[in-house]
Protein backbone atom coordinates (compact mmCIF):
# COMPACT_ATOMS: atom_id res chain seq x y z
CA UNK A 1 0.00 0.00 0.00
CA UNK A 2 2.63 2.48 1.09
CA UNK A 3 4.94 1.43 -1.71
CA UNK A 4 2.14 1.77 -4.27
CA UNK A 5 1.47 5.35 -3.10
CA UNK A 6 5.13 6.14 -3.28
CA UNK A 7 5.46 4.92 -6.83
CA UNK A 8 2.29 6.54 -8.17
CA UNK A 9 3.41 10.22 -8.34
CA UNK A 10 6.55 9.61 -10.42
CA UNK A 11 4.40 7.80 -12.97
CA UNK A 12 2.13 10.82 -13.26
CA UNK A 13 4.98 13.31 -13.63
CA UNK A 14 6.65 11.07 -16.15
CA UNK A 15 3.48 10.91 -18.21
CA UNK A 16 2.84 14.68 -18.30
CA UNK A 17 5.82 15.90 -20.28
CA UNK A 18 5.45 12.88 -22.50
CA UNK A 19 1.82 13.70 -23.23
CA UNK A 20 2.57 17.34 -23.99
CA UNK A 21 5.25 16.20 -26.38
CA UNK A 22 2.76 14.03 -28.29
CA UNK A 23 0.92 17.23 -29.35
CA UNK A 24 3.28 18.63 -31.97
CA UNK A 25 3.48 22.36 -32.58
CA UNK A 26 1.65 22.23 -35.90
CA UNK A 27 -1.53 20.97 -34.21
CA UNK A 28 -1.82 24.36 -32.48
CA UNK A 29 -1.64 26.00 -35.87
CA UNK A 30 -4.67 24.07 -37.11
CA UNK A 31 -7.53 26.02 -35.42
CA UNK A 32 -6.56 29.48 -36.78
CA UNK A 33 -5.85 28.03 -40.21
CA UNK A 34 -9.26 26.30 -40.17
CA UNK A 35 -11.01 29.57 -39.27
CA UNK A 36 -9.09 31.49 -41.93
CA UNK A 37 -9.88 28.77 -44.41
CA UNK A 38 -13.60 28.99 -43.69
CA UNK A 39 -13.92 32.78 -43.72
CA UNK A 40 -11.32 33.74 -46.32
CA UNK A 41 -9.73 30.95 -48.39
CA UNK A 42 -12.96 29.05 -49.09
CA UNK A 43 -14.80 32.25 -50.18
CA UNK A 44 -11.83 33.19 -52.36
CA UNK A 45 -11.89 29.72 -53.89
CA UNK A 46 -15.58 30.14 -54.66
CA UNK A 47 -14.83 33.41 -56.46
CA UNK A 48 -12.28 31.62 -58.65
CA UNK A 49 -14.78 28.79 -59.26
CA UNK A 50 -17.55 31.24 -60.15
CA UNK A 51 -15.25 33.08 -62.55
CA UNK A 52 -14.76 29.83 -64.49
CA UNK A 53 -18.38 29.88 -65.65
CA UNK A 54 -18.47 29.12 -69.39
CA UNK A 55 -17.69 32.15 -71.50
CA UNK A 56 -17.20 34.53 -68.57
CA UNK A 57 -13.49 35.18 -69.17
CA UNK A 58 -13.86 35.58 -72.92
CA UNK A 59 -16.75 37.99 -72.50
CA UNK A 60 -15.12 40.15 -69.82
CA UNK A 61 -11.63 40.23 -71.29
CA UNK A 62 -13.05 41.26 -74.65
CA UNK A 63 -15.19 44.07 -73.24
CA UNK A 64 -13.99 47.62 -73.66
CA UNK A 65 -15.07 48.61 -70.16
CA UNK A 66 -12.76 46.00 -68.62
CA UNK A 67 -9.77 47.04 -70.70
CA UNK A 68 -10.42 50.70 -69.92
CA UNK A 69 -10.64 49.91 -66.21
CA UNK A 70 -7.42 47.90 -66.32
CA UNK A 71 -5.51 50.69 -68.07
CA UNK A 72 -6.99 53.36 -65.76
CA UNK A 73 -6.19 51.32 -62.64
CA UNK A 74 -2.59 50.68 -63.63
CA UNK A 75 -1.71 54.21 -64.73
CA UNK A 76 -3.44 55.77 -61.74
CA UNK A 77 -1.59 53.43 -59.38
CA UNK A 78 1.79 53.99 -61.04
CA UNK A 79 1.25 57.75 -61.22
CA UNK A 80 0.13 57.98 -57.61
CA UNK A 81 3.08 55.85 -56.47
CA UNK A 82 5.59 58.06 -58.29
CA UNK A 83 3.94 61.16 -56.86
CA UNK A 84 3.94 59.72 -53.33
CA UNK A 85 7.61 58.72 -53.60
CA UNK A 86 8.77 62.16 -54.75
CA UNK A 87 6.57 64.10 -52.33
CA UNK A 88 7.20 61.72 -49.42
CA UNK A 89 10.97 61.82 -49.97
CA UNK A 90 11.11 65.61 -50.04
CA UNK A 91 8.86 66.04 -46.99
CA UNK A 92 10.60 63.33 -44.94
CA UNK A 93 13.99 64.79 -45.86
CA UNK A 94 13.01 68.18 -44.47
CA UNK A 95 11.43 66.73 -41.32
CA UNK A 96 14.52 64.62 -40.61
CA UNK A 97 17.45 66.80 -41.67
CA UNK A 98 16.25 70.40 -41.49
CA UNK A 99 14.44 70.06 -38.18
CA UNK A 100 12.06 72.79 -37.09
CA UNK A 101 10.17 73.32 -33.82
CA UNK A 102 7.01 71.45 -34.87
CA UNK A 103 8.71 68.47 -36.55
CA UNK A 104 7.69 66.03 -33.77
CA UNK A 105 4.08 67.17 -34.04
CA UNK A 106 4.22 66.62 -37.80
CA UNK A 107 5.24 62.99 -37.43
CA UNK A 108 2.49 62.46 -34.86
CA UNK A 109 0.03 64.13 -37.22
CA UNK A 110 1.06 61.64 -39.91
CA UNK A 111 0.24 58.72 -37.58
CA UNK A 112 -3.21 60.19 -36.95
CA UNK A 113 -3.67 60.82 -40.66
CA UNK A 114 -3.02 57.13 -41.37
CA UNK A 115 -5.85 56.07 -39.07
CA UNK A 116 -8.49 57.97 -41.06
CA UNK A 117 -10.35 56.41 -43.99
CA UNK A 118 -9.28 57.41 -47.49
CA UNK A 119 -12.62 58.76 -48.66
CA UNK A 120 -12.33 61.73 -46.30
CA UNK A 121 -9.72 63.18 -48.65
CA UNK A 122 -12.11 63.10 -51.59
CA UNK A 123 -14.82 64.63 -49.41
CA UNK A 124 -12.45 67.46 -48.49
CA UNK A 125 -11.37 67.99 -52.09
CA UNK A 126 -15.04 68.43 -53.04
CA UNK A 127 -15.08 71.53 -50.84
CA UNK A 128 -11.75 72.80 -52.14
CA UNK A 129 -11.99 72.15 -55.89
CA UNK A 130 -15.64 71.11 -56.33
CA UNK A 131 -17.98 72.95 -58.69
CA UNK A 132 -19.10 75.27 -55.88
CA UNK A 133 -15.99 74.91 -53.73
CA UNK A 134 -13.35 77.26 -52.40
CA UNK A 135 -11.16 77.55 -55.49
CA UNK A 136 -13.99 78.06 -57.97
CA UNK A 137 -15.71 80.45 -55.55
CA UNK A 138 -12.57 82.57 -55.31
CA UNK A 139 -12.23 82.62 -59.08
CA UNK A 140 -15.80 83.63 -59.71
CA UNK A 141 -15.61 86.16 -56.90
CA UNK A 142 -12.61 87.74 -58.62
CA UNK A 143 -13.94 87.66 -62.17
CA UNK A 144 -17.65 87.97 -61.53
CA UNK A 145 -18.44 84.88 -63.61
CA UNK A 146 -21.19 82.37 -62.87
CA UNK A 147 -19.88 79.83 -60.34
CA UNK A 148 -21.42 76.61 -61.61
CA UNK A 149 -20.52 76.97 -65.26
CA UNK A 150 -17.44 79.16 -65.33
CA UNK A 151 -15.16 78.02 -62.51
CA UNK A 152 -11.80 76.93 -63.91
CA UNK A 153 -11.47 73.79 -61.76
CA UNK A 154 -13.38 70.81 -63.14
CA UNK A 155 -10.72 68.12 -62.79
CA UNK A 156 -12.23 66.51 -59.69
CA UNK A 157 -14.46 64.11 -61.61
CA UNK A 158 -11.64 63.19 -64.01
CA UNK A 159 -8.80 60.73 -63.29
CA UNK A 160 -6.68 63.71 -62.19
CA UNK A 161 -8.94 64.25 -59.19
CA UNK A 162 -8.49 60.62 -58.17
CA UNK A 163 -4.73 60.96 -58.70
CA UNK A 164 -4.55 64.04 -56.46
CA UNK A 165 -6.59 62.33 -53.72
CA UNK A 166 -4.48 59.15 -53.88
CA UNK A 167 -1.20 61.07 -53.70
CA UNK A 168 -2.50 63.02 -50.70
CA UNK A 169 -3.75 59.97 -48.86
CA UNK A 170 -0.87 57.58 -49.54
CA UNK A 171 2.16 59.91 -49.15
CA UNK A 172 2.27 59.33 -45.35
CA UNK A 173 2.64 55.60 -46.06
CA UNK A 174 5.93 56.43 -47.81
CA UNK A 175 7.01 58.96 -45.19
CA UNK A 176 6.77 56.62 -42.22
CA UNK A 177 9.31 53.98 -43.34
CA UNK A 178 11.51 56.76 -44.72
CA UNK A 179 11.56 58.65 -41.40
CA UNK A 180 12.46 55.37 -39.66
CA UNK A 181 15.30 54.80 -42.15
CA UNK A 182 16.53 58.40 -41.80
CA UNK A 183 16.70 58.05 -38.03
CA UNK A 184 19.06 55.07 -38.42
CA UNK A 185 21.32 56.95 -40.79
CA UNK A 186 24.73 57.76 -39.30
CA UNK A 187 24.90 61.56 -39.19
CA UNK A 188 28.71 61.40 -39.15
CA UNK A 189 28.57 60.44 -42.84
CA UNK A 190 26.67 63.63 -43.58
CA UNK A 191 29.05 65.74 -41.51
CA UNK A 192 32.07 64.26 -43.30
CA UNK A 193 30.55 64.78 -46.73
CA UNK A 194 29.58 68.30 -45.78
CA UNK A 195 33.00 69.20 -44.36
CA UNK A 196 34.63 67.88 -47.53
CA UNK A 197 32.66 70.52 -49.38
CA UNK A 198 29.68 68.59 -50.76
CA UNK A 199 26.60 70.69 -51.36
CA UNK A 200 23.26 69.52 -49.85
CA UNK A 201 21.94 68.31 -53.22
CA UNK A 202 25.04 66.19 -53.71
CA UNK A 203 24.81 64.76 -50.17
CA UNK A 204 21.19 63.81 -50.78
CA UNK A 205 22.03 62.16 -54.10
CA UNK A 206 25.26 60.40 -53.17
CA UNK A 207 24.89 59.61 -49.45
CA UNK A 208 21.26 59.68 -48.28
CA UNK A 209 19.47 58.28 -51.32
CA UNK A 210 21.56 55.09 -51.70
CA UNK A 211 21.26 54.47 -47.98
CA UNK A 212 17.44 54.64 -47.82
CA UNK A 213 16.73 53.13 -51.23
CA UNK A 214 15.41 49.86 -49.71
CA UNK A 215 12.97 51.75 -47.46
CA UNK A 216 11.88 53.83 -50.44
CA UNK A 217 11.32 50.69 -52.52
CA UNK A 218 9.37 49.01 -49.72
CA UNK A 219 7.15 52.03 -49.15
CA UNK A 220 6.64 52.50 -52.88
CA UNK A 221 5.57 48.93 -53.56
CA UNK A 222 3.18 48.98 -50.59
CA UNK A 223 1.58 52.16 -51.94
CA UNK A 224 1.38 50.63 -55.41
CA UNK A 225 -0.59 47.65 -54.08
CA UNK A 226 -2.86 49.89 -52.00
CA UNK A 227 -3.54 52.16 -54.98
CA UNK A 228 -4.44 49.17 -57.15
CA UNK A 229 -6.94 48.14 -54.47
CA UNK A 230 -8.30 51.61 -53.64
CA UNK A 231 -12.07 51.88 -53.75
CA UNK A 232 -13.31 54.59 -51.39
CA UNK A 233 -11.59 57.49 -53.18
CA UNK A 234 -12.94 56.44 -56.59
CA UNK A 235 -16.43 55.82 -55.21
CA UNK A 236 -16.58 59.24 -53.54
CA UNK A 237 -15.36 61.03 -56.64
CA UNK A 238 -18.61 59.89 -58.21
CA UNK A 239 -17.11 60.20 -61.68
CA UNK A 240 -18.71 58.04 -64.31
CA UNK A 241 -15.56 58.39 -66.42
CA UNK A 242 -13.20 56.95 -63.81
CA UNK A 243 -13.65 53.19 -63.46
CA UNK A 244 -10.95 51.15 -61.78
CA UNK A 245 -10.91 47.38 -61.30
CA UNK A 246 -12.30 47.45 -57.71
CA UNK A 247 -15.00 49.87 -58.91
CA UNK A 248 -15.84 47.48 -61.77
CA UNK A 249 -16.13 44.56 -59.32
CA UNK A 250 -18.56 46.61 -57.25
CA UNK A 251 -20.67 47.82 -60.14
CA UNK A 252 -20.85 44.39 -61.83
CA UNK A 253 -21.80 42.60 -58.60
CA UNK A 254 -24.04 45.07 -56.80
CA UNK A 255 -25.47 47.32 -59.50
CA UNK A 256 -25.81 44.77 -62.31
CA UNK A 257 -25.92 41.50 -60.32
CA UNK A 258 -23.59 39.89 -62.87
CA UNK A 259 -21.60 37.76 -60.44
CA UNK A 260 -19.65 35.75 -63.01
CA UNK A 261 -18.27 38.93 -64.59
CA UNK A 262 -17.54 40.45 -61.16
CA UNK A 263 -15.63 37.30 -60.20
CA UNK A 264 -13.53 37.40 -63.38
CA UNK A 265 -12.55 41.04 -62.72
CA UNK A 266 -11.87 40.12 -59.07
CA UNK A 267 -9.54 37.29 -60.09
CA UNK A 268 -7.58 39.60 -62.40
CA UNK A 269 -7.34 42.25 -59.67
CA UNK A 270 -6.22 39.70 -57.07
CA UNK A 271 -3.58 38.27 -59.41
CA UNK A 272 -2.23 41.76 -60.06
CA UNK A 273 -2.05 42.90 -56.45
CA UNK A 274 -1.00 39.61 -54.84
CA UNK A 275 1.82 39.33 -57.38
CA UNK A 276 2.96 42.86 -56.55
CA UNK A 277 2.56 42.24 -52.84
CA UNK A 278 4.89 39.24 -53.11
CA UNK A 279 7.46 41.56 -54.68
CA UNK A 280 6.89 44.02 -51.82
CA UNK A 281 7.50 41.29 -49.20
CA UNK A 282 10.78 40.33 -50.86
CA UNK A 283 11.88 43.96 -51.16
CA UNK A 284 10.93 44.89 -47.60
CA UNK A 285 12.66 41.80 -46.20
CA UNK A 286 15.79 42.92 -47.99
CA UNK A 287 15.25 46.44 -46.63
CA UNK A 288 15.01 45.06 -43.09
CA UNK A 289 18.19 42.99 -43.52
CA UNK B 1 21.96 69.09 -40.09
CA UNK B 2 21.97 69.13 -43.86
CA UNK B 3 21.45 72.78 -44.64
CA UNK B 4 23.74 75.16 -42.76
CA UNK B 5 22.88 78.60 -44.06
CA UNK B 6 19.99 80.34 -42.40
CA UNK B 7 18.42 81.33 -45.71
CA UNK B 8 18.69 77.76 -47.02
CA UNK B 9 16.93 76.44 -43.94
CA UNK B 10 14.21 79.07 -44.31
CA UNK B 11 13.78 78.08 -47.96
CA UNK B 12 13.40 74.37 -47.16
CA UNK B 13 10.88 75.12 -44.41
CA UNK B 14 8.96 77.23 -46.87
CA UNK B 15 8.93 74.30 -49.34
CA UNK B 16 7.69 72.04 -46.56
CA UNK B 17 4.92 74.43 -45.55
CA UNK B 18 3.83 74.99 -49.14
CA UNK B 19 3.56 71.24 -49.75
CA UNK B 20 2.39 70.00 -46.36
CA UNK B 21 -0.24 72.50 -45.33
CA UNK B 22 -2.46 72.50 -48.45
CA UNK B 23 -2.14 68.75 -48.99
CA UNK B 24 -2.53 67.34 -45.49
CA UNK B 25 -3.67 69.96 -42.99
CA UNK B 26 -6.21 71.79 -45.17
CA UNK B 27 -8.37 68.73 -46.06
CA UNK B 28 -9.04 67.90 -42.42
CA UNK B 29 -9.68 71.54 -41.52
CA UNK B 30 -11.97 71.92 -44.51
CA UNK B 31 -14.13 69.01 -43.37
CA UNK B 32 -14.38 70.43 -39.85
CA UNK B 33 -15.20 73.91 -41.20
CA UNK B 34 -17.80 72.55 -43.62
CA UNK B 35 -19.52 70.56 -40.88
CA UNK B 36 -20.35 73.84 -39.10
CA UNK B 37 -21.70 75.69 -42.12
CA UNK B 38 -24.60 75.72 -44.54
CA UNK B 39 -23.02 77.29 -47.59
CA UNK B 40 -19.61 77.35 -49.28
CA UNK B 41 -19.10 79.34 -52.44
CA UNK B 42 -16.17 81.61 -51.61
CA UNK B 43 -12.85 81.46 -49.83
CA UNK B 44 -14.57 80.62 -46.56
CA UNK B 45 -17.76 78.78 -45.64
CA UNK B 46 -20.76 80.80 -44.58
CA UNK B 47 -23.93 80.40 -42.56
CA UNK B 48 -22.49 79.03 -39.27
CA UNK B 49 -24.69 76.34 -37.71
CA UNK B 50 -24.54 73.36 -35.38
CA UNK B 51 -27.67 71.88 -36.93
CA UNK B 52 -25.75 69.14 -38.75
CA UNK B 53 -24.36 67.87 -35.47
CA UNK B 54 -27.81 67.87 -33.92
CA UNK B 55 -28.86 65.66 -36.85
CA UNK B 56 -25.70 63.57 -36.61
CA UNK B 57 -26.31 62.42 -33.05
CA UNK B 58 -29.89 61.26 -33.32
CA UNK B 59 -32.01 58.75 -35.17
CA UNK B 60 -30.45 57.03 -38.16
CA UNK B 61 -27.04 58.66 -37.65
CA UNK B 62 -26.77 57.70 -34.00
CA UNK B 63 -27.71 54.15 -34.92
CA UNK B 64 -25.00 54.14 -37.61
CA UNK B 65 -22.45 55.31 -35.04
CA UNK B 66 -23.33 52.52 -32.61
CA UNK B 67 -23.37 50.06 -35.51
CA UNK B 68 -19.86 51.13 -36.46
CA UNK B 69 -18.63 50.96 -32.88
CA UNK B 70 -20.12 47.51 -32.24
CA UNK B 71 -18.80 46.18 -35.56
CA UNK B 72 -15.33 47.60 -34.96
CA UNK B 73 -15.08 46.30 -31.38
CA UNK B 74 -16.34 42.83 -32.34
CA UNK B 75 -14.13 42.58 -35.43
CA UNK B 76 -11.06 43.83 -33.51
CA UNK B 77 -11.51 41.33 -30.68
CA UNK B 78 -12.09 38.43 -33.07
CA UNK B 79 -9.17 39.45 -35.29
CA UNK B 80 -6.90 39.93 -32.29
CA UNK B 81 -7.71 36.43 -30.97
CA UNK B 82 -7.27 34.81 -34.36
CA UNK B 83 -4.17 36.79 -35.31
CA UNK B 84 -2.46 36.32 -31.94
CA UNK B 85 -3.18 32.59 -31.93
CA UNK B 86 -1.78 32.25 -35.45
CA UNK B 87 1.29 34.34 -34.58
CA UNK B 88 2.00 32.26 -31.45
CA UNK B 89 1.47 29.01 -33.36
CA UNK B 90 3.76 30.22 -36.16
CA UNK B 91 6.45 31.18 -33.64
CA UNK B 92 6.47 27.57 -32.38
CA UNK B 93 6.96 26.25 -35.90
CA UNK B 94 10.15 26.20 -37.90
CA UNK B 95 11.13 26.59 -41.54
CA UNK B 96 8.50 25.97 -44.15
CA UNK B 97 5.53 25.59 -41.78
CA UNK B 98 6.12 29.02 -40.31
CA UNK B 99 6.55 30.65 -43.71
CA UNK B 100 3.33 29.11 -45.04
CA UNK B 101 1.36 30.18 -41.97
CA UNK B 102 2.73 33.74 -42.14
CA UNK B 103 1.99 33.99 -45.85
CA UNK B 104 -1.58 32.72 -45.37
CA UNK B 105 -2.33 35.29 -42.70
CA UNK B 106 -0.76 38.15 -44.64
CA UNK B 107 -2.72 37.32 -47.80
CA UNK B 108 -5.84 39.36 -46.86
CA UNK B 109 -3.62 42.49 -46.92
CA UNK B 110 -2.86 42.02 -50.59
CA UNK B 111 -6.37 41.05 -51.71
CA UNK B 112 -8.49 44.13 -52.51
CA UNK B 113 -11.12 44.69 -49.83
CA UNK B 114 -13.82 44.88 -52.49
CA UNK B 115 -12.86 41.35 -53.51
CA UNK B 116 -12.96 40.21 -49.88
CA UNK B 117 -16.48 41.63 -49.78
CA UNK B 118 -17.44 39.85 -52.98
CA UNK B 119 -15.95 36.55 -51.78
CA UNK B 120 -17.76 36.70 -48.44
CA UNK B 121 -20.97 37.62 -50.26
CA UNK B 122 -20.65 34.69 -52.68
CA UNK B 123 -19.70 32.20 -49.96
CA UNK B 124 -22.28 33.10 -47.32
CA UNK B 125 -25.30 33.59 -49.54
CA UNK B 126 -25.71 29.84 -49.99
CA UNK B 127 -27.25 27.17 -47.75
CA UNK B 128 -24.50 25.74 -45.51
CA UNK B 129 -23.92 29.12 -43.86
CA UNK B 130 -26.57 31.65 -44.81
CA UNK B 131 -25.40 34.95 -43.34
CA UNK B 132 -26.35 37.32 -46.16
CA UNK B 133 -28.70 40.04 -44.96
CA UNK B 134 -27.60 39.78 -41.34
CA UNK B 135 -25.18 41.91 -39.37
CA UNK B 136 -22.86 38.93 -38.96
CA UNK B 137 -21.71 39.06 -42.57
CA UNK B 138 -20.44 42.64 -42.06
CA UNK B 139 -18.64 41.70 -38.84
CA UNK B 140 -17.18 38.63 -40.54
CA UNK B 141 -15.82 40.63 -43.48
CA UNK B 142 -14.31 43.26 -41.17
CA UNK B 143 -12.68 40.49 -39.13
CA UNK B 144 -11.10 39.01 -42.25
CA UNK B 145 -9.81 42.42 -43.34
CA UNK B 146 -8.18 43.39 -40.04
CA UNK B 147 -6.87 39.96 -38.99
CA UNK B 148 -3.84 40.38 -41.25
CA UNK B 149 -2.89 43.65 -39.51
CA UNK B 150 -3.33 42.08 -36.05
CA UNK B 151 -1.24 39.07 -37.06
CA UNK B 152 1.52 41.22 -38.53
CA UNK B 153 1.98 43.47 -35.55
CA UNK B 154 1.73 40.65 -32.98
CA UNK B 155 4.20 38.45 -34.82
CA UNK B 156 6.63 41.37 -35.09
CA UNK B 157 6.31 41.79 -31.31
CA UNK B 158 6.91 38.06 -30.73
CA UNK B 159 10.12 38.28 -32.75
CA UNK B 160 11.32 41.12 -30.50
CA UNK B 161 10.40 39.20 -27.33
CA UNK B 162 13.36 38.16 -25.18
CA UNK B 163 13.22 34.32 -24.97
CA UNK B 164 15.06 34.45 -21.61
CA UNK B 165 11.84 35.08 -19.68
CA UNK B 166 9.92 32.09 -20.95
CA UNK B 167 13.00 29.87 -20.74
CA UNK B 168 13.51 30.92 -17.14
CA UNK B 169 9.84 30.25 -16.34
CA UNK B 170 9.92 26.87 -18.07
CA UNK B 171 13.21 26.05 -16.38
CA UNK B 172 11.59 26.73 -13.01
CA UNK B 173 8.94 24.14 -13.86
CA UNK B 174 6.09 26.27 -15.23
CA UNK B 175 3.81 24.41 -17.60
CA UNK B 176 3.44 25.73 -21.19
CA UNK B 177 -0.06 27.10 -20.50
CA UNK B 178 1.25 28.93 -17.42
CA UNK B 179 4.20 30.34 -19.37
CA UNK B 180 1.80 31.56 -22.06
CA UNK B 181 -0.74 33.15 -19.71
CA UNK B 182 1.56 34.60 -17.06
CA UNK B 183 4.75 35.39 -18.99
CA UNK B 184 4.32 35.73 -22.74
CA UNK B 185 0.89 37.38 -23.01
CA UNK B 186 1.63 40.01 -20.30
CA UNK B 187 4.88 40.82 -22.08
CA UNK B 188 2.97 41.12 -25.35
CA UNK B 189 0.20 43.26 -23.85
CA UNK B 190 1.53 46.64 -25.10
CA UNK B 191 1.73 45.39 -28.69
CA UNK B 192 -1.62 43.63 -28.36
CA UNK B 193 -3.32 46.87 -27.39
CA UNK B 194 -1.53 48.74 -30.17
CA UNK B 195 -2.76 46.11 -32.62
CA UNK B 196 -6.27 46.43 -31.20
CA UNK B 197 -6.18 50.19 -31.80
CA UNK B 198 -5.03 49.69 -35.38
CA UNK B 199 -7.75 47.10 -36.07
CA UNK B 200 -10.39 49.33 -34.53
CA UNK B 201 -9.39 52.36 -36.62
CA UNK B 202 -9.33 50.33 -39.83
CA UNK B 203 -12.71 48.76 -39.14
CA UNK B 204 -14.28 52.12 -38.26
CA UNK B 205 -13.27 53.56 -41.64
CA UNK B 206 -13.93 50.45 -43.73
CA UNK B 207 -16.10 51.22 -46.74
CA UNK B 208 -15.16 48.94 -49.65
CA UNK B 209 -16.24 45.54 -48.38
CA UNK B 210 -19.08 47.08 -46.36
CA UNK B 211 -20.62 48.59 -49.50
CA UNK B 212 -20.91 45.08 -50.93
CA UNK B 213 -22.47 43.53 -47.84
CA UNK B 214 -24.38 45.82 -45.51
CA UNK B 215 -28.02 44.92 -44.81
CA UNK B 216 -30.49 47.83 -44.41
CA UNK B 217 -30.68 47.41 -40.64
CA UNK B 218 -26.90 47.40 -40.11
CA UNK B 219 -25.55 50.54 -41.79
CA UNK B 220 -22.11 51.59 -40.54
CA UNK B 221 -21.17 55.27 -40.39
CA UNK B 222 -18.90 55.37 -43.52
CA UNK B 223 -21.81 54.10 -45.64
CA UNK B 224 -24.00 56.88 -44.25
CA UNK B 225 -21.28 59.45 -45.05
CA UNK B 226 -21.28 58.12 -48.60
CA UNK B 227 -25.07 58.15 -49.05
CA UNK B 228 -25.26 61.70 -47.65
CA UNK B 229 -22.50 62.89 -49.99
CA UNK B 230 -23.93 61.00 -52.93
CA UNK B 231 -27.29 62.74 -52.67
CA UNK B 232 -25.52 66.11 -52.44
CA UNK B 233 -25.78 66.76 -48.69
CA UNK B 234 -22.07 67.52 -48.42
CA UNK B 235 -22.38 69.46 -45.16
CA UNK B 236 -24.28 66.71 -43.34
CA UNK B 237 -21.76 64.24 -44.78
CA UNK B 238 -18.87 66.20 -43.30
CA UNK B 239 -20.57 66.45 -39.89
CA UNK B 240 -20.91 62.65 -39.94
CA UNK B 241 -17.27 62.34 -41.03
CA UNK B 242 -16.17 64.53 -38.10
CA UNK B 243 -18.18 62.31 -35.73
CA UNK B 244 -16.45 59.28 -37.27
CA UNK B 245 -12.98 60.82 -36.86
CA UNK B 246 -13.70 61.95 -33.30
CA UNK B 247 -15.00 58.53 -32.23
CA UNK B 248 -11.95 56.83 -33.77
CA UNK B 249 -9.53 59.24 -32.11
CA UNK B 250 -11.21 58.94 -28.70
CA UNK B 251 -10.96 55.15 -28.75
CA UNK B 252 -7.35 55.28 -29.98
CA UNK B 253 -6.53 57.66 -27.13
CA UNK B 254 -8.15 55.31 -24.59
CA UNK B 255 -6.25 52.34 -26.05
CA UNK B 256 -2.93 54.19 -25.89
CA UNK B 257 -3.58 54.87 -22.20
CA UNK B 258 -3.92 51.11 -21.62
CA UNK B 259 -0.62 50.70 -23.38
CA UNK B 260 1.26 53.10 -21.13
CA UNK B 261 -0.21 51.46 -18.03
CA UNK B 262 0.78 47.99 -19.23
CA UNK B 263 4.34 48.95 -20.06
CA UNK B 264 5.05 49.58 -16.36
CA UNK B 265 4.63 45.89 -15.59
Amino acid sequence: MASAQATAPPVVTAVRPHRSRTVPAWVWALPPVAVLGLVFLYPLGLVVQESLAPGAYAEVLASASFRDALVTTVWLAVGATVGCLVLGFVLALIVAFVPFPGAKAVSRFIDVFLSFPSFLITLALLFVYGTVGMANGLWTGATGADAVSDGPFHFLTTPWGVLLAEITYFTPFVMRPLLAAFSQLDTAQLEVASSLGARPARIVRRVILPEVLPALAAGGSLVLVMCLNEFGIVLFTGAKGVTTLPMLVYSQAILESDYAAACVVAVVNVALSVGLYAVYRVVSRRAGA
Amino acid sequence: MLVHSRSGRRASWLVFAVLFVPLFAVPLLVIVAASFSTHWSGAFPSGPTTEHYAAAVRGESLQALTTSLVTAVAASLLALTLGTWAALAAAALRGRGRRILDALFVLPLAVPSVVVGLAVLVAFSRPPLLLNGTRWIVILAHTVLVTAFAHQSVSAAIRRLDPMYEQAAAGLGARPSYVLLRVRLPLLLPSLSAAAGLCFALSMGELSATMMLYPPDWTPLPVLVFTATDRGSLFIGSALAVVLMAATLLVLLAVSRIRTKASYR
